[in-house]
């Protein structure tokens, strides 16, 4: 963890996360505005993406959430530790979320796991690597089996990887690079491998 | 109403009971962890399970609803079958480690383990283990041992009112935590260690110090705040180990305050445990008939206008009334016992009682605090207050320092007396309208005028009616309401406190006054302590009687209700140190002016001779308001701040000041932050 990324000693919205907690808030009926606590500890996890290139939640800025739904602060942290998808501890740049369910797992996820650690030098799941641009996890079953095997990089999805489509990808997050979201060979959305089998023709034929 | 059928039993329970409250009503146990009947329903530890005819598996007795004409079955195979899978899954994680457990012999864990748990483990993965947690210098926790019940959880979040416990991470990962390390911060911590059903959370300063069954049991009363709570104290040879709470529904429900729960170990520090008498400027070590004689000589020269005694929060009604005996075979009406200075009008009793009582407050819909931190003061009424608030719709406001947490929403009106009526239209609009007034809101100069004006508000709100009593005088210890009852205060052309302090007398009798500074008795006058600690007042002692301490005695409090409650002799006073109200029988006796009682049995009488309430021990009367008519001050108080009496919780009296495990408390907690901003 480098030092930038330590616990931050105080922590404010931002005039972004201010609008969406405005749109938030108006959900819940008054009174009810607790029930904000999820969808408000996410817009801190995405400000602190954006401020400091590490999507976390800082202790100091539940505090800031339960000051501003009027919780008690322990209520937050059981909510903010419960759900593995709020970081309580700083991240790398790019989060690598691989699935290792078992469809990934019997369509090569232990390849593109391997990818990883190659391409991101790291040591395993849990690590960051030492250039702070990623951490990796293990993610359970994310809903994309057809396309398996898979990993979520930050809320980005990217399907049908092996070792070298994983590694090209790694490769172009460290040049800045985005590459489009969706399966790595190129079919669309969750159509079989060797292109559409069914419903091919128009509809006179 | 429901009627339910539990084992061939039939019994009628409420609509909306839980199933587990219809077997209990036909007298089946339950075994249960996380169920408490003071707290929310959780269901988490599956203990409870019975067969519901119909049910297709066995239902959580605790959160299931009863529905009219239900047949529950409690003990069949399924069901014993059910809750042994349920003790298995719950050892799986808890260490057998029993014989080094603190809680081992009163553990509710150990003992349905006996009823349910397997004679050997079928697991043989690793167990886990979870790191201790520091909650503060009262609770010691083994988190390792902690079944997950969440009873501690919810006990801070809904009875003290402090959430700042709480179940972190999740599964196998689960932990009970404050997550960011820190102290609990409430006056009711100890409570957490009756409430754990294992040895999760255990007494500190009990740790590794006994087990149950060496104990002597002994039912006695709390005098450390003036709620007298029911204790039982535990004790072993000369010492007391601990001090837990016993079950009242009508004082202290299951609670204890922890001053009262963790102040003994002050009861063997700075003991007095032998009389004193000073002889050439210097204290030496005396006799008893050496000390009696001492008094006696010193006595025998003065008129009796020119002899006082004071008596203090923690003298018990037997003493205070053998003392008021002999001053007036003395012929002395220089009597007082407000030695803190409040201006506590006497003449009637409602004055100075909690008139509405403590269940009362669950009667109440609004309520005024006056010059009272009540969280500090009296933390098992101040629970009560915050039962009554979550119940809902219970406008609470104070005056007093900005700031006060009082574990409820109360708005601040202001600092000073003047502020008190901003509150009297919410308090005419209620029904049943509560005044609660601190003593240390009576501790100024214009102390009675506080009085009359605190009075006034409850009888122009509506407070004062013949079915409801909200006017309510909140004392600070045990033994301060006995003396009022007893009429321990300036007779006929007496000397009040400050007239006695002012030169008045030249010899001054102090059972156990501690209440004002010592520099404030003149040099020349004579003084007498009777007390058990050596505190500031002793070091001004001419004279040292060394008394018993509240666990030591058999004696008679009366709590800020009016409630009379007998504590009972758990181990004997130290050294040469004699139950107080035998030592001043036993002085009368050697200068001629024997009292007419020697035993118990006579002085109670006597008691309750003096007052009615020594006669209905353990009961008040919970009387509306006959007459309105307020004290006697006139004019309006000054608008000095009020200023509150005890400003470190954990070291108020001669006893907690004693106390290692207080002084460790008050470093860690300080002041609270209402006087820490000052």
């Amino acid at each position: 963890m480098s030092a930038e990324h330590a616990e931050p000693a105080s922590f404010a919205f931002d005039a972004e996360s201010e609008a969406k907690i405005a749109t938030i808030l108006k959900r819940y009926p008054e009174g009810k505005q607790a029930s904000a606590v999820i969808p408000l500890l996410y817009v801190v996890q995405k400000q602190m993406g954006r401020q400091t290139g590490s999507a976390w939640v800082p202790r100091v800025a539940m505090d800031v959430v339960a000051d501003r739904l009027g919780m008690a602060p322990i209520r937050v942290y059981e909510v903010a530790t419960f759900y593995f998808m709020f970081n309580t501890k700083p991240i790398g740049r790019f989060h690598l979320q691989v699935c290792g369910t078992t469809p990934c797992w019997l369509r090569g996820s232990d390849e593109v796991l391997r990818a990883c650690k190659d391409a991101g030098h790291l040591k395993g799941y849990g690590d960051t690597s030492a250039d702070g641009l990623f951490t990796l996890t293990e993610m359970e079953c994310m809903g994309a089996c057809v396309n398996a095997p898979m990993i979520a990089v930050d809320d980005d999805y990217y399907e049908d990887l092996d070792y070298e489509s994983t590694v090209k990808l790694i490769e172009a997050l460290k040049r800045g690079e985005r590459p489009t979201p969706g399966s790595v060979t190129g079919r669309r959305s969750s159509e079989a491998a060797g292109g559409a089998t069914a419903l091919t023709g128009s509809e006179t034929e | 109403m429901a009627k339910v059928t539990v084992d061939g039993i039939e019994v009628e329970v409420p609509n909306g009971a839980s199933v587990l409250q219809a077997c209990e009503a036909a007298g089946k146990e339950i075994p249960r962890f996380c169920y408490h009947e003071r707290l929310s329903v959780a269901g988490n530890c599956r203990m409870c399970l019975v067969e519901v005819e119909k049910a297709p598996k066995p239902v959580a007795s605790c959160a299931f609803p009863v529905a009219d004409g239900m047949k529950v079955f409690t003990d069949t195979p399924v069901v014993r079958n059910a809750r042994r899978g349920v003790m298995e899954f719950l050892l799986i994680n808890h260490p057998l480690d029993c014989p080094i457990c603190d809680q081992g012999g009163e553990c509710d864990l150990q003992d349905q383990a006996y009823a349910y748990g397997h004679d050997s483990s079928r697991y043989g993965e690793a167990k886990r283990a979870v790191k201790d947690k520091d909650i503060g210098p009262l609770v010691k926790t083994v988190m390792t041992r902690c079944i997950q019940c969440t009873r501690c959880v919810r006990f801070a979040a809904e009875v003290a009112g402090t959430p700042e416990l709480g179940g972190t991470n999740r599964g196998e990962n689960m932990e009970i935590g404050t997550y960011v390390e820190k102290a609990l911060t409430s006056e009711l911590s100890g409570n957490l260690i009756d409430i754990c059903p294992v040895g999760a959370l255990t007494s500190r300063p009990y740790a590794f110090v006994s087990r149950p069954w060496e104990l002597k049991k002994t039912d006695s009363i709390d005098v450390l705040d003036a709620v007298g709570a029911n204790i039982r104290v535990d004790s072993r040879g000369p010492e007391v180990l601990r001090i837990i709470p016993r079950v009242n529904e009508a004082v202290n429900e299951e609670w204890m305050a922890d001053r009262g729960r963790f102040s003994f170990d002050g009861l063997k520090r700075r003991r007095l445990d032998r009389p004193w008498v000073r002889k050439d400027g210097k204290m030496v070590a005396a006799t008893w008939p050496e000390a009696f004689a001492a008094i006696a000589h010193r006595l025998a020269g003065l008129p009796a206008e020119r002899i006082g005694a004071v008596a203090g929060a923690l003298a018990d009604a037997e003493s205070v009334l053998a003392l008021k005996d002999l001053m007036a075979a003395y012929g002395s009406t220089n009597l007082d016992c407000r030695d803190d200075g409040a201006t506590i009008d006497a003449s009637r009793p409602d004055y100075w009682r909690f008139n509405s009582t403590i269940a009362g407050i669950e009667d109440a819909d609004a309520l005024i605090i006056i010059g009272s931190d009540v969280r500090r003061e009296a933390p098992v009424l101040n629970a009560r207050i915050r039962k009554r608030w979550t119940a809902g719709k219970f406008p609470v406001a104070y005056v007093g320092p900005r700031g006060l947490d009082l574990t409820y929403p109360a708005t601040h009106l202001g600092d000073g007396p003047a502020a008190m009526g901003a509150f009297a239209e919410t308090l005419k609009a209620a029904q049943k309208p509560m005044i609660i007034l601190g003593r240390g809101a009576l501790q100024r100069p214009d102390g009675a005028v506080v009085l009359a004006a605190a009075w006034k508000l409850a009888a122009d709100v509506g407070a004062l009616t013949p079915d409801w009593h909200g006017f309510n005088l909140l004392h600070l210890f045990g033994g301060q309401v006995g003396a009022l009852e007893l009429g321990f205060l300036p007779g006929q052309g007496g000397k009040d406190l400050a007239a006695m302090l002012d030169g008045g007398v030249d010899a001054l009798w102090l059972l156990n006054a501690d209440g004002f500074g010592p520099a404030r008795i003149p040099t020349g006058t004579f003084v007498v302590y009777q007390g058990h600690h050596g505190d500031a007042m002793a070091a001004r002692a001419d004279v040292i009687l060394p008394g018993a301490a509240y666990t030591e005695k058999d004696a008679t409090w009366v709590n800020t209700e009016g409630r009379a409650q007998r504590g009972r002799l758990a181990i004997h006073p130290p050294g040469e140190a004699k139950e107080d109200w035998r030592i001043i029988r036993a002085f009368s006796e050697g200068v001629g002016k024997t009292l007419p009682y020697n035993d118990t049995a006579a002085i109670r009488a006597r008691l309750a001779e003096a007052s009615p309430v020594f006669a209905r021990i353990g009961e008040v009367a919970r009387d509306g308001c006959a007459d309105v008519a307020g004290p006697a001050a006139t004019g309006a108080p000054t608008d000095a701040p009020f200023v509150l009496p005890i400003p470190v919780y954990h070291q108020a009296d001669v006893i907690s000041r004693a106390s290692d495990t207080m002084a460790k408390c008050a470093e860690v907690y300080g002041p609270p932050p209402a006087l820490a901003a000052e």
